[in-house]
């Protein structure tokens, strides 16, 4: 083999710690190596010129190149040999910034464990064969699970460029969270007014199947054909014949807690979640619904008049094939009640940012007035920034959306309640959006208090006349460096953003990873936001961490560019990481056929022995590991690679 | 003038640290052994014949064309004749898994070679003060002790291998059959399948997942199907074959006697590995706990390595 | 005080969940013990136990496999697999006199950059009290 070696200073990130010269020369006695050289940029130009004229110049068949990390580079080499007319799986890379000088502390020890690196890959690759791409068939479908603006979003940008998507949703209807806002900031459009249309737009896309009230089970498969079972489960209301007219609500005797209303109140046990919901069908909730439950009533059944109730409908399973996944799932409000020094729950003026942006929707609990309890007009109202973000008890992390939230309300209660004090409680103000600062000022500008200072506790203990009856804010104004008292009638907990309860389950089946917070891990965090590391599974919105809007609906657009961009190729190049079977050394023992995940391993009827299906096969090696005869081998990571590996390391 | 009658091949079968059961199945030949002896000139065969050391010794170097060491070398004495056997054999074949691997006396790898001794010459439970224990130095003192036990080419260069505890017949007798052609075999030749037993057993095999296991007491296996997948510690998916899985016909599992497979040659670890990979597959999710299936299994070295230790990649327990 | 021992550890990580960790160790400049070197393997199934006894017999001090959290495996169910071949392994080397901290298994995530870092700086400081373990396939014979 003639291995040409390039050792990157990548400025001063490698060279500031590790020896290159050094490294380079232990490089050029190494056997098989033709030629080494360093370079300070390596995946610049001038640098990848290096190494094409040296495959030229020496007939180099193998590179190995030490700089970065291989996911930031591979690719980027890879391709510069393949453009010098070398197999682009001939070239191997060494981690020794993210790896070596970017975590020793000593130059020396650096600069040996460099050359170690350095050696195994130089010993792998003299192990290195050829090896090709392989390209498989892409499945014209995608699926977008969850029907919130960023699923809406991501479904429409695909139906509009002519490919079919399934749209599956867990709720009754679509809409999301966007759907129970009030006001959107800053410009305060009614959120319901620019999402209906758009929640219409896309149930009645001639591409789009709308997966209402339906739940993904499994899928199995891979990029351009994944294999989703769904299962839409039983409303008891036959979708085909409801036509949302709502009688059966009116006459329905159960009651149950409106979860669109948060539970500020109670909604029927048959019921159409709110008056926009798409598609706009009835849906029986069992827990509470006397047929169910104590089998009487049946009321609904007698004032439906298009025949529509169906008490014996069962879940319905589907199979689709799509060939991207774009997870669009959401976020969950955090749990005001984890905060217990606020007394949510405990004082019943305590309440959350989005029950108040149920309180002030006109068609809300409260038809839109903006009362107490007990049906009165608070005189004041203290807002708190923050609650369950930035904070060691429960989440680190900003919520992003909070701040620009909480000054929206403040706005709303000035415009709403007349003469009302309103206290806005932040840490830092974070109004970063377009608009978003302009609208501050404008809240300021109408005499909201701000008070920098996260308040301690409330407490509904006076201690004097004037706290009577009221909720008292205990803070620091760390402006002003005193602690005071802010008695008000009504505290509303501007609550973060959490990853919802089923983001866990979701990213088990779509294998998925979570960051640290649950929220869905991105590709690269720069550089690729909306996909990850899973070919064909896409995420946007705020499942993949807190944002706003316009951002979800930009995310959306991105993740659907993405999942287009396969399905316009038309093909996906899978790597070439195949499973082999040497059919010399197969006894046919069978132990294999259980161990592939993707059904990829079969016995062939004829011989007895093992058989790859290659389609299938992703390359894990979890077959070759159990081989107990090594027949089995996988390419690119062949047994006798990893060991010349060690070997290189422990040389 | 009548012709001179061709020179037989001259054989010799000599033995290490065995329980020279290798030596005992030559006579399964039966009648054809006669034939064997009548075919070969058997310079040294202190089990078959009258025959002395120094028979062997007056061979001139390499004047023996087949020499079967049947035996592991774990003491001096067996060191010395190895070393003989080597200078005086055209031919070397390891006879038997313990020449091949170290076999079972290969276990003392797991400990004290002295410990042993003073363990099996001092201090069993049926010793009592009147019990004599042999000389451990002196004129008539045991032959010493190795450090470890060896297998045969860990001592000496070793041409063939018979591996199998014992070898299968056939394969005795093909390796006889290629000597008296004259037929060249290359150094370093097993007398074994390069497929694993699974490929000559005619058991059924239905679906590798296994949620017990079982010793070979435990229950009453099912002739036709796979023993390993009811739940038998098999060793067939990592053994050479050759053996025409005689052993798993007659309900037994498979122990592992001819050794690791050619690509495979830690065969210990191989089926360790292939074992726990078909242990409730079918049922793997982050909340299922399968590793009190093997609360019971103690001994790996002794279930897996029964015959192979000496020649596995660890090769013997860590050294003090 | 002594100079700590120069020990090698071979670290097998898995490219999806492992190996990014590592990685991200790098981005946050986490510092840690040079003594770790790491082989991307593409999931920790791919460990097969003769690789981890080879690494043991040629000079590792240690071996450490990292792999997925148990549900998040990128290959969906590769790393009970390995969770299974080497708790067997385990008891192996155990019986041949490896000490318990020379072989260990974890679960790093792609997200657990310092996570890597604290286990590498354990599984070094352990190792290096035990020292270097120099293995020996047999003894050899004196003439």
């Amino acid at each position: 083999m003639k291995i040409g070696v390039y050792v990157c200073h990548c400025g001063t990130n490698i060279s500031g710690v590790v020896d290159v010269q050094k490294v380079t020369e232990y490089a050029s006695s190494l056997p098989n190596v033709a030629v080494a050289r360093d370079y300070k940029y390596m995946c610049s130009e001038p640098g990848q010129n290096l190494i094409i004229e040296d495959i030229k110049k020496f007939g180099l068949d193998g590179v190995v190149v030490a700089a970065c990390s291989p996911t930031m580079h591979e690719p980027t080499f890879q391709a510069a040999v393949f453009r010098a007319g070398m197999n682009p799986y001939m070239f191997q890379m060494a981690s020794i910034r993210e790896h070596v000088s970017w975590v020793t502390q000593d130059p020396n020890e650096a600069t040996e464990k460099a050359k170690r690196l350095i050696e195994a890959a130089v010993f792998r690759d003299a192990l290195q064969a050829p090896l090709e791409k392989r390209r498989i068939p892409v499945g014209q479908a995608v699926l977008v699970v969850g029907g919130g603006i960023a699923g809406i979003e991501a479904a429409l940008k695909v139906a509009n460029a002519g490919k079919k998507v399934y749209l599956v949703e867990k709720s009754p209807s679509i809409g999301g969270h966007m759907a129970q806002f009030d006001k959107t900031f800053p410009t305060l459009d009614c959120s319901q007014c620019i999402l209906t249309p758009k929640m219409v737009e896309v149930a009645r896309n001639p591409n789009v199947e709308l997966l209402d009230y339906s739940e993904v089970k499994n899928i199995s498969g891979h990029v351009g054909d994944f294999k989703v079972t769904v299962v839409r489960k039983p409303r008891y209301v036959d979708s085909t014949k409801c036509t949302g007219c709502g009688i059966c609500s009116t006459k329905c005797p159960g009651k149950a807690p409106d979860e669109f209303n948060l539970g500020m109140n109670k909604r029927k046990s048959i019921y159409v979640p709110f008056p926009q919901a798409v598609p706009l069908k009835a849906v029986i909730d069992r827990d509470s619904c006397l047929y169910f439950q104590k089998n009487i009533c049946k009321v609904c059944i007698k004032f439906c008049s298009a025949n529509a109730i169906d008490f014996d409908q069962k879940p319905v399973e589907r199979t689709l094939g799509v060939g991207a996944i774009v997870l669009a799932t959401g976020f969950k409000p955090f749990d005001a009640a984890r905060a217990p020094e606020y007394g949510y729950g405990r004082f019943t003026n305590v309440i959350t940012s989005l029950e108040f942006e149920r309180m002030t929707s006109a068609s809300g609990p409260t038809a839109g007035k903006i009362v107490l309890k007990d049906g009165k007009e608070p005189k004041s109202v203290a807002i708190i920034h923050c609650v369950g973000s930035r904070n060691v008890n429960n989440n680190v992390y900003c919520s992003k959306i909070c701040c620009m939230q909480s000054l929206k309300h403040a706005h709303l209660l000035k415009e709403h309640v007349p003469g009302v004090t309103v206290y806005n409680f932040f840490i830092d103000l974070r109004a970063a959006g377009k608009g978003y600062e302009e609208f501050y000022r404008r809240v300021m500008e109408e005499g909201t208090i701000m008070v920098r200072g996260r308040p301690a506790y409330i407490t509904d203990v006076p201690v004097d006349a004037s706290e009577k009856g009221k909720l008292v804010l205990v803070a620091e104004d760390t402006v002003l460096s005193s602690v005071r008292r802010y008695p008000v009638d009504m505290v509303i907990l501007s609550v973060g953003l959490e990853a919802s309860d089923d983001a866990k389950d979701i990213a088990r089946t779509f294998t998925c990873s979570r960051t640290a917070d649950g929220f869905f891990l991105e590709k690269h965090p720069k550089l690729a936001p909306v996909a990850t590391p899973t070919a064909g599974v896409f995420i946007a919105g705020a499942c993949q961490g807190p944002k706003d809007i316009p951002e979800s609906v930009a995310q959306a657009a991105g993740a659907a560019a993405e999942a287009m961009s396969i399905m316009v190729k038309g093909y996906f190049e899978l790597d070439p990481y195949l499973a082999r079977i040497n059919e010399e050394l197969c006894s046919g023992c069978g132990v294999c056929l259980n161990l592939c995940p993707y059904n990829a391993l079969e016995r062939d009827p004829q011989t007895g022995l093992s058989k790859v299906v290659e389609e299938l096969c992703q390359g894990c090696g979890a077959c070759v590991a159990g081989c107990p005869s090594n027949a089995l081998d996988l390419d690119g990571f062949k047994t006798k690679q990893v060991e010349a590996e060690m070997e290189g390391i422990l040389a | 003038m009548k012709p001179e009658p061709a020179a037989k091949p001259k054989v010799a079968i000599v033995l290490g640290a065995t329980c020279s059961g290798c030596d005992y199945s030559l006579l399964d030949l039966g009648p054809t052994l006669l034939d064997v002896t009548d075919a070969v000139d058997i310079v040294y065969w202190p089990t078959g014949i009258d025959s002395k050391l120094e028979d062997l010794e007056a061979v001139p170097d390499g004047g023996v064309d087949l020499i079967l060491f049947d035996g592991a070398v774990v003491n001096e004495d067996n060191l010395e004749m190895a070393r003989l056997c080597r200078k005086k054999a055209k031919i070397l074949a390891a006879f038997g898994s313990c020449g091949a691997y170290g076999g079972i006396p290969g276990l003392i790898n797991t400990g004290s070679p002295k410990k042993i001794l003073l363990e099996v010459y001092q201090k069993l439970p049926t010793f009592t003060e009147k019990s004599e224990s042999p000389a451990f130095e002196g004129e008539n003192a045991l032959p010493k002790m190795l450090g470890q036990a060896y297998a045969l080419d860990q001592v000496v260069p070793v041409d063939v291998y018979l591996p199998g505890c014992p070898p299968p017949l056939k394969l005795v007798a093909s390796l006889f059959t290629d000597v008296l052609s004259g037929k060249a075999i290359p150094k370093g030749t097993y007398y074994a399948s390069n497929r694993a037993v699974c490929y000559e057993c005619k058991r059924v095999k239905e679906n590798k997942d296994i949620t017990t296991l079982h010793r070979y007491h435990e229950i009453q296996p099912d002739p036709k199907r796979c023993l390993l997948e009811q739940g038998m510690i098999c060793l067939g998916p990592a053994t050479r074959g050759g053996c025409d899985a005689v052993c798993c016909t007659q309900n037994q599992p498979c122990r592992g006697c001819l050794g690791p497979l050619p690509n495979a040659e830690d065969g210990g670890s191989e089926m360790m590995s292939a074992l726990a990979s078909i242990i409730a597959v079918s049922d793997e999710n982050k909340d299922s706990d399968y590793s009190a299936i093997f609360n019971n299994l103690n001994d790996t070295v002794g279930s897996f390595y029964t015959f192979t230790l000496a020649k596995s990649t660890l090769g013997r327990r860590k050294v003090d | 005080m002594s100079e700590p021992q120069k020990v090698r550890i071979v670290a097998f990580l898995c490219r999806w969940c492992s190996y990014a960790g590592a990685d991200l160790a790098g981005v946050n400049r986490t510092k840690y013990l040079p003594n770790v070197f790491p082989i991307k393997v593409p999931c920790s199934a791919r460990m097969d136990p003769e690789l981890v006894l080879k690494a043991f017999a040629e000079g590792a001090d240690g071996v450490l496999l990292a792999g997925c959290h148990p549900g998040d495996c990128h290959y969906l169910r590769g790393n009970y697999k390995a969770l299974r071949r080497y708790n067997l392994l385990k008891k192996f080397v155990t019986q041949m006199g490896i000490e318990n901290d020379r072989l260990r298994l974890e679960w790093i995530s792609a997200s657990e950059g310092s996570r890597y870092a604290e286990v590498v700086n354990d599984m070094t400081s352990k190792v290096q009290k035990l020292g270097p373990l120099k293995w020996r396939r047999e003894i050899a014979i004196e003439a």
